[in-house]
């Protein structure tokens, strides 16, 4: 079986990498390119682990196949810090303490990121019903939501003062 | 509300304690750095997976791996036949002891599978594809038996047998003839029958709860390696590092220190990684190979063959005066523990009617045998099962005298100086006080429209202590690290920061906790029981407290005076008998630690005691809908007594988990097997945890009572959580429909079913 060759764009960097045809996205970002941040929690798109933004949508990276990102723009956790510059997200999560294991957390910030990018004001229901797709056993969602909606609250206000 | 940065300062009389510091983790795991089970890449590593069984109960009558090991890419391929039989033996290494006998054999079959998913053989391959095909490869030849997975079938006389050798404990006389029944448990005083015969007051009832999986989003993964000179080395994700090395040299016949293991991030656990599954196969498959081997479940894998809790039937009577004094209670529960002995039901008898004093009662428990996953812990094992019947029952009782709720639970309740029904004495605990901070909480009393319940339950759990290893080493910048030997879980590296800081007296952020390897620090016990703030909290505290110890001597000698006249305070040394003399800071008495005798490290086992017990009261508001029988949980509040919350926002974390995990299993959670004995939703699309549109927001009271055997008051806070939200919330629909629903999860067709049987 020959592997296929894809050129894609991740975090904003060119990356290249052979693949067979049956390898997920997911398996491709985790073992051909070495990103790890993203995480396999079913395999069949129910509880978000994988979430990555592709050409500006949220998707599971297990649902797609690593030949789908030729020519794609992908956004992982691992390009959501500039730096050593946490995202509002991310710095939110730690001062809410929503995470507890810490599993679900890229899937559920990368997720949130994507809510925030086409909604800058959600309200606590539209938080909830985005973020239905990413499961956390830990924390009950409490402080999760309430991070997300802390988190929208700064970028508004760093937009405005921009 | 539990509004996060409401209390940002520490507590009366201490510096750190109290606070809520950004956990030292945190940075990794919001980065997508922290490297988890699956993280790990070895150099030359190989793929493992496990041929399972399809049936629920068979002889195995051969295995042939001939052409999978023909498979070009096809390392090594292992069975039972590849590990050493061994006798029975309990280790108490685990949140339960493990019978390891048994463990060995759940891990992978001898002469029969036990359970649809139950392992047969495990393959290694250079890569996940050829390990997948090889396993098609595998030949196995079964002579399916019939099986049998409701607890109360598998206790009929005339049921299928899975153990010949199993004879029912704790019945007098022990019986000739093996059955599925594996222990009788009793817990009496008193005379129950008299005293149920004599109260004015009586209620019945009988409930059921399913199966359910603790959910964890990370999937069970390792890589083992094992050399040519018999040295092991495994990296996986677990509660304790050390309860995985004990088991691997257990399973497979090996010194415990020809093991080393490392810890990975663990991605949730919730009791259910207390045991070991794969990590013995890789240790196989890579003795047979000579590679490295990393092995992952997938999410079919970890729902068919490892650790749900039990099913259980509970039936309960209840006697009381009329004043709403109970005199009497009489409890009996029926668990499933899978396919080997060892449920809970031990657990749930001794919780069973913790939360309250009554004269006379019988508690019974059996422990069943069936033909489905092994049970592991879960999160209070037992207790929440237990309470379903229990809390339910006291919410008929209440409606039957026309009481509060809460007033009756509180005048029953368990208080100071009251033996508790499992034995010891109650002391120091907050049940009345948890009790009271529900009815004072605004949502008692808002008013609630068509269609909506409010329901009410409490809940109980022993936490526990055990042993513990901590070191506390200085830097000579100042800075210290705490090393301890406990998988963080939940936040637990923030707390031993704290307590380590407010020892030496400096700031948070200049300690920093590891978890070390099972070669770099000493013997603890796992992440479970909800032990490891206080127990290994306290050997923190005490090499924390020996560190500081050794400082006042280095001061003592730098000044030249007798190490009492120095004290310790606010992370300096302060010379009594030289009162103008300027104080030593650690930042400085660190720094010159060469000249003044070496480097300034402090190492601490101990096996803690005195854990004090959790008490947790939970409220709920629903409405059903009455088209679809749908449950919407509209408000939700939980109130513990936590004992001192060294970290309140992750106090709380436990609290919120603990109650949706519990909702979760009230309403929508349920292993379903079809009539072949196979669980038919194994995947998280029709195995349903609670999604974030599912809840509200949990609000959190916590209760503070000290724990005086704990040097900042802890209690565990992990487990009473998930205790009360089953008969919370379905004492919630009670109150909703108007029709006790006695069967868990309280889906909407049984709902519907119940409305309309109600209407006819």
């Amino acid at each position: 079986m020959s592997k296929i060759h894809v050129t894609t764009t991740v975090n904003g960097d060119a990356a290249e990498f052979l693949t067979d045809p049956g390898t997920t996205l997911l398996d491709g970002l985790r073992d051909h390119l070495g990103l790890t941040g993203s995480k396999e929690g079913c395999g069949s798109g129910d509880c978000g682990a994988c979430s990555i933004i592709v050409d500006g949508r949220l998707v599971c990276a297990c649902l797609m196949l690593a030949a789908e990102a030729e020519g794609r723009r992908i956004e992982t956790i691992e390009g959501m810090a500039q730096g050593s510059e946490l995202h509002p997200l991310q710095q939110k999560f730690l001062e809410h303490a929503a995470l507890q294991c810490g599993f679900c957390t890229p899937g559920l910030l990368v997720a949130a990121k994507a809510l925030l990018d086409t909604n800058p004001d959600p309200t606590e229901e539209e938080t909830r019903y985005w973020l239905a797709g990413n499961l956390c056993r830990c924390t009950g969602y409490d402080k999760v939501i309430r991070a997300v909606l802390d988190a929208a609250a700064v970028l508004r206000q760093e937009r405005r003062a921009a | 509300m539990s509004d996060v940065l409401d209390r940002p300062d520490a507590k009366p009389g201490f510096t750190s304690v109290g606070t809520r510091p950004i956990r030292p983790d945190g940075f990794d795991k919001v980065t997508g750095k922290a490297a988890y089970g699956a993280d790990l890449v070895m150099p030359g590593m190989l793929h493992g997976r496990i041929k399972r069984s399809p049936l629920a109960h068979a002889r195995i009558l051969g295995i042939d791996a001939r052409k999978a090991l023909a498979l070009p890419g096809v390392k090594a391929v292992v069975t039972g036949a590849d590990f050493p039989d061994f006798a029975a033996e309990i280790l108490e290494g685990g949140e339960a002891a493990s019978n390891t006998r048994d463990m060995a054999v759940n891990i992978i079959a001898r002469d029969k599978v036990l359970y649809d998913g139950h392992c047969v053989a495990a393959v290694a391959a250079i890569s996940p594809a050829i390990a997948e095909a090889a396993l098609e490869l595998i030949e196995v030849a079964y002579e399916p038996l019939p099986h049998v997975i409701d607890v109360e079938a598998a206790m009929a006389p005339d049921a299928p047998v899975l153990h010949d050798h199993l004879f029912t404990e704790g019945v007098e006389p022990r019986p000739t003839l093996p059955s599925n029944i594996a222990k009788r448990h009793e817990f009496v005083r008193g005379d129950v029958g008299a005293a149920l015969a004599e109260a004015e007051v009586t209620v019945v009832g009988r409930y059921t709860t399913k199966a359910v999986h603790q959910g964890y989003i990370e999937p069970h993964a390792c890589v083992a390696s094992m050399s040519a000179d018999g040295q092991g080395y495994v990296w996986s994700s677990s509660q304790g590092h050390f309860m995985v090395r004990t088991y691997c040299a257990k399973v497979l016949g090996l010194e415990i220190s020809d093991l080393r293991v490392t810890p990975a991030e663990i991605g949730g656990g919730f009791g259910g990684k207390t045991v070991v599954y794969l990590e013995p196969l890789a240790l196989a498959l890579s003795r047979a190979s000579g590679a490295p081997v990393k092995m992952v479940m997938s999410r079919d894998e970890v729902f068919r063959a490892t650790g749900p809790t039990s099913g259980g039937v509970i039936e309960v009577k209840l006697g009381a005066r009329p004043d709403g004094t109970i005199i009497a209670a009489d409890v009996t529960l029926k668990f499933q523990a899978g396919a080997f002995p060892g449920s809970p039901v031990g657990a749930a008898c001794m919780t069973a009617i913790a939360c309250y004093d009554i004269p006379n009662f019988s508690v019974v428990g059996w422990d069943v045998v069936t033909n489905s996953p092994k049970v592991a812990a879960y999160r209070a094992p037992g207790a929440p099962i237990a309470a379903f019947g229990v809390e339910s029952a006291m919410d008929e009782l209440a409606r039957k005298l026309g009481m509060d709720p809460i007033v009756l639970r509180a005048k029953n309740g368990a208080r100071n100086g009251v033996k508790a029904s499992y034995g010891p004495t109650f002391a120091n605990i907050g049940f009345l006080e948890t009790l009271d901070a529900i009815k004072q909480h605004p949502n008692y009393v808002i008013p609630l429209g068509p269609n909506q319940g409010r329901g009410v339950a409490a809940g109980f759990w022993f936490n526990v202590g055990g042993e513990s290893t901590a070191a506390v080493h200085l830097g000579e910048d100042g800075t210290a690290t705490v090393v301890t030997g406990n998988p963080d879980i939940g936040g637990s590296r923030a707390s031993m920061a704290i307590m380590a800081a407010e020892v030496l007296g400096v700031s948070v952020d200049r300690v920093r906790p590891m978890i070390a390897d099972t070669a770099s620090i000493g013997y603890s016990m796992l992440t479970g029981g909800s032990r490891t703030t206080f127990a290994t909290g306290m050997a923190v505290v005490q090499a924390a407290e020996k560190v500081v110890a050794e400082l006042k001597t280095r001061a003592a000698k730098i000044w030249d005076v007798p190490v009492e006249e120095v004290e310790w305070a606010a992370g300096q040394a302060v010379c009594l008998a030289k009162p103008d003399v300027r104080p030593l800071t650690l930042r400085g008495l660190a720094g010159q630690s060469a000249r003044t005798g070496g480097p300034i490290s402090a190492e601490v086992s101990l096996n803690a005691q005195g854990a004090g017990p959790g008490f947790a009261v939970h409220l709920c508001d629903v409405e059903v809908d009455p088209e679809t029988g749908h449950v919407t949980v509209l408000r939700y509040l939980a109130a513990q007594d936590v004992g001192r919350a060294i970290h309140p926002a992750y106090v709380e974390g436990q609290m919120q988990g603990g109650a949706a995990q519990g909702v979760g299993w009230a309403l929508n959670e349920e292993y379903i097997f079809d009539a072949e004995g196979r669980m038919e939703n194994a995947g998280f699309l029709d195995y349903r945890v609670p999604v974030a549109s599912d809840l509200p927001m949990i609000d959190t009271v916590m209760i503070e009572v000290p724990n005086p055997r704990h040097p900042y008051g802890a209690k565990g806070v992990g487990e009473a959580p998930i205790v009360p939200p089953l008969a919370a919330v379905a004492n919630a629909v009670r109150a909703a429909i108007g029709v006790r629903m006695p069967d868990l999860p309280l889906s909407p067709p049984k709902i519907r079913a119940a409305i309309d049987a109600k209407g006819a």
